[in-house]
């Protein structure tokens, strides 16, 4: 009994409905839309494992979310809500887009440089609204949600700045120099990065005297002042950290993946998608690994949907039903419980 | 107090016979037997999680007996909900009050029984109904009132008319005294004995004897689930009903040596500071306490107390004055500077202040420690060094469920909360402890298991500042007592001499310096 109870427990199995009722949804849709759910779904996986120069690309997709998703991550357990992670990712790319451009010194020094200027920046806009909320009472979700925007144009702005801007016309930045690609052999290798930093947050949080005193005053910061820790401090601590993750996401997104800065018509999303990446790795890092790789397949393996002409748009819905699934887990809960009581009452 | 009985020994109105509730393997009612007669406070006494809450639910329908028969009115009836219960004239007044804040006094007690006029509610006729009951018992409430800005007891009297007004004959009280005022209490005590002039029965769950003693007519014991016994109030003393309750005899009267008073420890002059809302709270209090003594600081709740001890902790500033610890400044320093100078304590409200409920027991009880060898080196937590002082901790105070070290704190039951904090504070072992309400909603078991060590502490030289409601834990405990009135002390007496009386005297306002 003990066995089964505790599965019944576990996140784990819940996660695992919800992603089987996110696909169930999906193939209702796919179904209306006139393509059969099978072919959609096999089209999918073969599109992500079919060759390995395939996987790789699923993992460079990964990359950038897993860091989001870290960021995330890391303020759910800290008891902050960092729903500013997209404006961080993007004024992390644009620092480390900068340094990739402007600054011409070998690539050992060049890549650490372009990732901790991008984790400065987005930490450094983390930390802003982190102020506002610790000095004056401002509720982070309202100024993060401002300073993503802000984020935004001003992004745009710096793509059209003279110099800055690429001179054969587009609406693009200059290419990073080569020596700040994280390119080796024409392969991505951004998910490394992604790993190790969320090996090292798994660290932070379950290790550390530092993810002690963070998640202490995360869950009450009124016995956590009683104890002598700053919450305060510890806030804002919380949120460069989170801030800094994100930032590094925006970096390697644009040293992998993108080589510039375009200008956006809309926000990209990275930051919302690690919220996302976040729930399914059950804010767990080293859970968001493997969220961030499921992630990263649903939107290489969806962007091949087209070749059936089936709507690739049928990933957000099928994401979208994952997450609010995920959130009403407890509802699943609660009744598989029961009815696991039942049985063993009779 | 004067007891006068109501009960009709004739006519029993509730019976429940060799009633089990069983969840999984877990058997929270063995074969529990009560008797309730018409007009009859029965009281039911157990430790907390004996299973009394157990027993009321199934009472109240919320769940259904693995075995055993009930009888209303003699009548033997399956109760299947609380609307069928209370349909047979059984309410229910929990112990966490169940009112919607904004609504009035009158609207909560009507909600879901609503007299109507044609479609909408006759509120004129519900008004004056609810007027008429709590006239008749005695039971003043402004019926126009907004919950959110009534007393604790007058939410209380809102609960049991909500009942009354449902037209229950028996009910029954889930620790009501839990969250009142002495004052409030003596209130409660009247309340009864009106309701049950009437014709009421009342079954009253707690675990306060002297409350027993002063309402009850007969009480039934429960321990560890099991029925141990129903005994006649008039004709037991506290003590045997302690040691029914806990099976072992317990020890009231606190085991206290005599002892001379050492150098100063805390010295406050001149204390001035101001509440929340600016008013100003305390008027220039001046206390000390010396190592090896327990000054009780008795009061009525909100004449700056509760600001007294933040200020202490550091965790609110204070206007002017001064404070020191052993010869250090800590007059507006930060928690962690007072608790380098020395000062430990037991918060009154211990899962907002004393615990994170989340994290484990062993995590709780490292909270002020974390950042120190042996629990952690180069800002690495040492899993081990935890782990070896949680179980060591966990054995010595009998924390219990026993080895409950990797458990989330907010699984533990109230009392051994509480424990861990001792614990913690204890083995803190800083020059001053301040414990405020430190048995609060703890049964008598584990309260004398408070007593114990902060008398305990006090024999090791350590300065103990008790700041507690109970005037009987002030008087059994204090060395010497302060009356704290309106922010300042007015008077002062030596725990020896302390009579309930003058203290009484003392904390409305009296000198007894004239």
């Amino acid at each position: 009994m003990n066995k089964k109870t505790s599965i019944l427990h576990s996140n784990f199995l819940y996660t695992i409905i919800a992603i089987l009722i996110g696909f169930i949804i999906g193939a209702i849709f796919l179904v209306w839309a006139g393509v059969s759910p099978m072919e959609a779904y096999f089209k999918i996986l073969d599109s992500v494992i079919s060759k390995p120069k395939n996987i790789i690309t699923t993992l460079a997709y990964a990359a950038p979310v897993i860091l989001t998703g870290l960021s995330v991550a890391f303020s759910f357990r800290t008891g902050v809500f960092n729903i500013g992670a997209e404006g961080q990712f993007v004024v992390g790319t644009l620092a480390a887009a900068l340094i990739g451009i402007f600054v011409d010194v070998p690539a050992v020094i060049h890549i650490p440089l372009c990732i901790i200027a991008a984790a400065a920046a987005g930490a450094l806009w983390s930390l802003v609204c982190g102020v506002m909320k610790v000095k004056r009472g401002i509720h982070e979700v309202l100024s993060f949600i401002m300073f993503n925007w802000i984020a935004y144009y001003l992004s745009n702005y710096v793509v059209n700045i003279e110099g800055v801007k690429k001179e054969s016309g587009g609406e693009a930045t200059k290419d990073l120099l080569d020596s700040a690609r994280l390119i080796v052999d024409g392969n991505n290798c951004a998910i490394f990065i992604a790993v190790v930093l969320a090996v090292i947050t798994w660290v932070i949080i379950e290790k550390t005297t530092l993810g002690y005193k963070l998640k202490a005053v995360g869950f009450n910061k009124f016995s956590a002042q009683y104890a002598g820790i700053d919450s305060g401090k510890s806030i804002l601590t919380a949120l460069a950290i989170s801030g800094a993750l994100a930032g590094i996401g925006g970096a390697v997104q644009v040293m992998g993946m993108g080589g510039r800065v375009a200008q956006f018509a809309s926000q990209e999303g990275y930051g919302f998608e690690g919220i996302t990446v976040a729930l399914i790795g059950a804010s767990n890092p080293l859970g968001v690994i493997f969220a961030g790789i499921f992630y990263g397949a649903m939107k290489f393996g969806g962007s091949k949907l087209t070749m059936i002409h089936a709507p690739s748009e049928i990933i957000n819905i099928i994401m979208g039903c994952v997450v609010i699934f995920i959130a009403i887990a407890h509802v699943f809960k609660a009744l598989f419980l029961s009815i696991g009581k039942k049985k063993e009452a009779n | 107090m004067e007891k006068m009985s109501h009960m009709d020994p004739n006519t029993v109105v509730v019976e429940m016979k060799e009633i089990v509730k069983r969840f999984g393997n877990f058997t929270a009612n063995d074969h529990i037997n009560l008797k309730v007669h018409k007009g009859e406070v029965h009281a039911i006494l157990g430790e907390n999680g004996a299973g009394k809450s157990t027993l009321m639910n199934v009472l109240y329908g919320l769940y259904k007996p693995t075995e055993g028969d009930i009888y209303i009115n003699g009548e033997k009836t399956d109760i299947h909900s609380p609307k069928h219960a209370i349909e047979l004239g059984i309410g229910m007044v929990h112990q966490h009050f169940m009112l919607i804040q904004p609504f009035t006094v009158t609207d909560n007690i009507i909600l879901g029984v609503e007299p109507r006029k044609g479609i909408v509610v006759d509120k004129k006729l519900a008004r004056q109904k609810v007027l008429e009951i709590s006239e008749k018992y005695g039971m003043a409430v402004d019926p126009d009132a907004k919950i959110e800005d009534i007393s604790v007891g007058m939410q209380q009297r809102v609960e049991i008319l909500k009942v009354l007004y449902r037209g229950a004959d028996t009910l029954i009280l889930d620790e009501p005294t839990a969250s009142l005022t002495p004052q409030e209490i003596d209130e409660l005590m009247e309340i009864i004995k009106n309701l049950t002039a009437d014709g009421k029965s009342i079954i009253l769950i707690t675990h306060k004897l002297k409350e027993i003693k002063a309402c009850a007519d007969n009480c039934t014991i429960i321990r560890l689930g099991k029925y141990i016994d129903t005994v006649k109030v008039g004709e037991v003393t506290e003590n045997d009903l302690a040691a029914m309750m806990v099976g072992r005899n317990v020890n009231f009267k606190v085991e206290k040596k005599e002892q001379e008073a050492g150098k100063l420890a805390l010295s406050i002059k001149d204390l001035h500071a101001k509440d929340y809302r600016g008013v100003e709270i305390l008027k220039g209090l001046s206390l000390d306490v010396h190592e090896g003594e327990i000054v009780g600081l008795a009061g009525v709740d909100g004449n700056g107390q509760t600001e007294l001890v933040e200020i202490l902790t550091g965790l609110k500033k204070a206007e002017s004055g001064e404070i020191t610890m052993a010869g250090t400044d800590i007059f507006n320093k930060t928690p962690k500077e007072t608790f380098e100078a020395g000062v430990s304590s037991i918060p009154a409200d211990r899962q907002k202040h004393g615990l994170v409920l989340e994290f484990s027991v062993a995590d709780n009880l490292i909270l002020q420690h974390f950042e120190e060898a042996p629990f952690s080196k180069n800002g690495i937590l040492s899993k081990k060094a935890i782990a070896d002082n949680a179980s060591q901790l966990v054995e010595k105070y009998d924390i219990r469920p026993p080895h409950c070290e990797n458990r989330p704190a907010k699984t533990l039951s109230g009392g051994n909360q509480q424990k861990v904090i001792i614990a913690r504070e204890v083995t803190n072992d800083k020059e001053l402890l301040i414990a405020v309400n430190p048995t609060r909603g703890l049964d008598v078991g584990a309260i004398e298991f408070v007593h114990k060590y902060i008398v305990e502490q006090r024999n090791k030289g350590r300065a103990i500042l008790l700041v507690s409601f109970e005037l009987d834990e002030i008087m059994s405990l204090s060395d010497r007592i302060e009356v704290i009135f309106d922010g300042q002390i007015t008077g002062s007496v030596s725990g020896k001499d302390a009579n309930e009386k003058e203290l009484g005297f003392l904390m409305a306002g009296g000198k007894n310096h004239e």
